[in-house]
């Protein structure tokens, strides 16, 4: 690295507070065979004061989460670290030995990981789980321990300690195992917190209960260390937010004038992605976020003309004209059952009803155990309902044989939210789209098997690819090869395949960076304007929901609660729990 | 940083991390060698011992290893290295042969029991429970028992007594990939039942096979040879491991390399195979 780089790293630092918690000063970490080669992240500069949250903001792969661990001393092995300065409440822990490490973990620095069904032992009851650290740093007995676990299990928001602490984590809800997560962090009472993205895989009700817990933590005088790549729940509670692009921090500052006023290009887009309060119709993705997927000699004319059309189209557009649409897809009281592990039976779809009118989107939003996913299956009859029915295009489709239903099943496609789990693993992206176009032409029954249909089908498959704004040179690769965003494309191409006038898209955002995410949406709108689908959009996050649809159906317990206009809902939701919803939704201001 | 340097660090970095990927371990090089050794022995016995595996010469017996006989000779004066070498196709095909019968015998059963319903899958288990009941020498043992001693009813023997293992494997992974996300996307795109199983289903249940088949091998012939020694295989003239075993058992205090030879081909045979096995599963699950 040139000496250059710590300048300006240095002055790109605020100015730190008087009193810091954590001070880093030109950090770098790599993987390189001798210290200074090959770094991942370089110049990193930041302070947290006591109290104080800084939000560590970026997408997959930015450095955020070595930035994390190298703070903790888990770089990893094989990795070197660099700083000028790198001070946890006031002392040097540049050169700690291992051993002086694990004393100071859980004692001075708590961590919180990302997935707290793994970071938690199945075997274990939580209890055990949270003393464990007090055992290891403190001299307390038994009976304080046990106090001492209750006492911070209520601080969380986990009251009626007693039988808590024997729960193991199976038996607790996502948002609970986060919670006990954040007990077992805060057991030792360390001043300074680091927080990996606490609230990723939680429903937004639950993600606005942490949210408010960590603002309480802050308000006792902990310093956050917050690492997320969405700026729009970082917004709700952090001072401080520092941007993070390709291992540098790109642009720091206070969060209000930072979300207000962006001075980077990375940092506007990722707020333009953030799907939220954001007109049906607007282009999410900035022109630049590209670089995922080079426009091809094909693409680009629907590319230029959509943006500007896009403001025009959003009430124009025959799209929102519901009342003459003609219905392409209806559910009709569909009622599903399970038998649970312990013998009885569960409603996980109770009458649930609704109708997709051509050329517009219907978003289906609930959190999860809501029977979402439930309802996306028994629509693709990938499972039937034990009463009602699924009408696809006027004709039966659940209640059709299996034989029957191969006829219109070229009429419905589906995007997945796991899109890699949806391909074969052994095949190529070719040998994935080349499927869909032979069955596809098959279904048809246009060409017989000729001369020219393997060029026929190259060129479909081509023409596909297209579609999906992804370059040729990803067709010899397998899915598991490709990003997030490349590989719901793929899905996408392959839904395409038999031009389906309909399109289930179950979660097909949830798994994807926002800024991804937000070229996805883009791309879902650009094919329903093109090509005039039906678009049924399943999803937890009300972003999403707002952005892309212009019905929405909110669910709740296997039941439908509240139907309209996706614009009128969100204005004035009539049922509490669209209410409740909406007012947990961390917003941008 | 310039643009000269950065080229710099990025080829030290694909230098650096190229090798990670595809080392081959001193192990895996050693098995490949031997491997190449048994096939060309298989194939050419007379590329590697250029003798005749049966000559007798009485006035060379119990000679031990020295320069003109490498492994020594026996009770007639026949040379070991050569009746060793010249054994190793027998050896090879009884254990291929056998792995294939079991595997193709596993692979009806288990699939049979994975896509044809709850009754004939209720009924294969049950089938395949009242085999697992019996050591599969035991199995082996009984079939040679109906069908008389020999080298084919061995094979035949070893094959069997392998199949229910294998079922057991092939049903456990088809109902896993019948029910994978890609399957139901495929359902979902319009496909058939018999396209889904032989695009989709079959070639993910089987390709983990090869690798299973190539752990087998190894462990049939030493089945193979098991029966052999017994006196239920190849028969003793003949140069297959085994039998030169269990021949090489009467002068084991005065003649060791008798036994001793033919046991360690036996032995490294099996080790090859079964570490080319997981070499090859190492690679699959990392492609």
């Amino acid at each position: 690295m040139s000496p250059g780089t710590g300048a300006t790293a240095n002055r790109r630092a605020t100015p730190g507070p008087l009193v810091s918690m954590l001070r880093v000063r030109d950090l770098a970490v790599g993987f390189g065979p001798r210290p200074g080669t090959d770094p991942v992240i370089a110049g990193i500069s930041f302070d947290i004061a006591p109290g104080e949250c800084l939000a560590l903001v970026g997408e997959s792969g930015s450095g955020k989460s070595v930035t994390a661990r190298s703070l903790l001393g888990l770089a990893g092995d094989g990795a070197w670290l660099q700083a000028a300065e790198l001070a946890i409440n006031g002392s040097d822990v540049l050169d700690l030995s291992d051993a002086q490490w694990r004393r100071r973990r859980g004692r001075d620095v708590g961590l919180v990981l990302q997935d707290a069904l793994v970071s938690l032992d199945p075997l274990r009851p939580i209890g055990r789980e949270i003393a464990d650290s007090l055992r290891l740093h403190t001299t307390l007995d038994r009976a304080a321990r046990r106090a001492r676990v209750q006492e911070v299990l209520e601080r969380v928001g986990l009251p009626d300690g007693r039988s808590r602490v024997r729960q193991r984590s199976g038996e607790l809800s996502g948002g609970q195992r986060q919670r006990a997560l954040i007990a077992s962090a805060i057991a030792l009472d360390p001043p300074l917190l680091l927080i990996d993205e606490p609230t990723t895989a939680l429903d937004v009700t639950v993600q606005a209960q942490i949210l408010d817990l960590l603002e309480s933590l802050k308000r006792h005088g902990t310093a956050i260390l917050l690492i997320s790549h969405d700026l729009a729940v970082v917004g709700r509670i952090a001072d401080r937010i520092a941007v993070m692009s390709a291992g540098r921090i790109v642009e720091q500052g206070p969060a209000a004038r930072l979300l207000a006023s962006p001075r980077q290009e990375q940092t506007r887009r990722m707020i333009a992605a953030i799907p939220i309060d954001k007109p049906r119709g607007t282009r999410l993705a900035s022109p630049g976020d590209r670089a995922d997927a080079p426009a091809t000699p094909l693409s680009p004319p629907a590319f230029h003309v959509s943006a500007p059309a896009a403001a025009a189209a959003s009430s124009a557009s025959p799209a929102h004209d519901l009342a003459s649409g003609e219905v392409v897809l209806e559910a009709i009281g569909l009622v599903k059952t399970f038998r649970r592990p312990d013998g009885r039976d569960q409603l996980a779809v109770d009458g649930v009803s609704f109708r997709l009118a051509r050329g517009t989107t219907l978003g289906l939003v609930g959190e999860s155990g809501s029977g979402k996913t439930t309802t996306a299956r028994l629509l693709l009859a990938l499972s039937l309902p034990d009463s009602g029915e699924v009408r696809v295009l006027g004709r039966p489709f659940s209640a059709a044989t299996e034989r029957q239903r191969r006829r219109l099943r070229p009429e419905l496609g589906a995007v997945y939210q796991d899109a890699l789990s949806s391909f074969d693993p052994r095949l190529t992206v070719d040998a994935v789209l080349r499927d869909a176009v032979r069955g596809a032409r098959r279904a048809a029954r246009t060409g017989s098997a000729g001369a020219g249909t393997a060029a026929r089908d190259r060129a479909r498959v081509l023409e596909l690819l297209d579609q999906v704004s992804l370059p040729r040179t990803l067709l010899t690769r397998r899915p598991l090869s490709l990003s997030g965003g490349q590989r719901q494309r793929v899905g996408i191409a392959r839904a395409l395949a038999s031009e389906p006038q309909i399109l289930v898209c179950d979660e097909p955002v949830s798994s994807l960076d926002v800024t991804v995410q937000a070229q996805v949406l883009d791309l879902l709108d650009e094919l329903q304007r093109e090509r005039g689908l039906s678009l049924l959009v399943i999803s937890h996050d009300l972003g999403v929901i707002q952005h892309a649809s212009d019905q929405v159906a909110v669910m709740l317990d296997g039941r439908i609660v509240e139907t309209g206009a996706t614009a009128q809902v969100f204005r004035a939701p009539r049922h509490p729990y669209t209410q409740s919803l909406l007012a947990a939704v961390p917003r941008l201001a | 940083m310039s643009d000269l340097e950065i080229q710099a660090d990025l080829g030290r970095q694909a230098r650096a991390r190229s090798p990670r990927r595809r080392r081959i371990g001193a192990a895996e090089a050693l098995a490949g060698a031997f491997a190449l050794f048994l096939i060309t022995a298989a194939f050419a016995p007379s590329l590697v011992a250029p003798g005749d595996p049966l000559a007798i010469d009485p006035l060379s017996a119990f000679q031990p290893p020295n320069l003109a006989h490498w492994f020594g000779t026996d009770e007639s004066g026949r040379d070991i290295f050569t009746r060793v070498s010249h054994g190793t196709g027998g050896s090879l095909v009884i254990g291929t042969l056998a792995t294939a019968i079991g595997l193709g015998l596993g692979i009806v059963l288990g699939t049979m029991a994975g896509m044809l319903g709850r009754v004939v899958d209720f009924t294969v288990n049950r089938f395949l429970e009242v085999l697992f009941a019996f050591p599969g020498l035991l199995l082996a043992l009984l079939v040679i028992l109906v069908f008389g001693p020999g080298a084919q009813t061995a094979t035949v023997a070893v094959g069997l007594a392998t199949a229910p293992g294998y079922a057991r494997i092939i049903r456990a992974q088809l109902i896993s990939v019948r029910s994978a996300a890609f399957v139901e996307a495929a359902t979902v795109l319009g496909r058939g039942r018999w396209q889904i199983l032989v695009r989709h289903i079959l070639p993910n249940t089987l390709a983990p096979l090869f690798v299973l088949g190539t752990l087998g091998i190894g462990q049939a012939v030493v089945w193979a040879s098991a029966l052999s020694y017994l006196g239920l295989g190849a028969a003793p003239p003949a140069a297959e491991w085994g039998a030169m075993l269990s021949a090489g058992r009467t002068y084991i205090t005065s003649a060791w390399w008798m036994a001793f030879f033919p046991g360690l081909f036996i032995v490294l045979t099996a080790v090859t195979a079964t570490s080319l096995g997981r070499a090859l599963e190492r690679r699959a699950r990392h492609a």
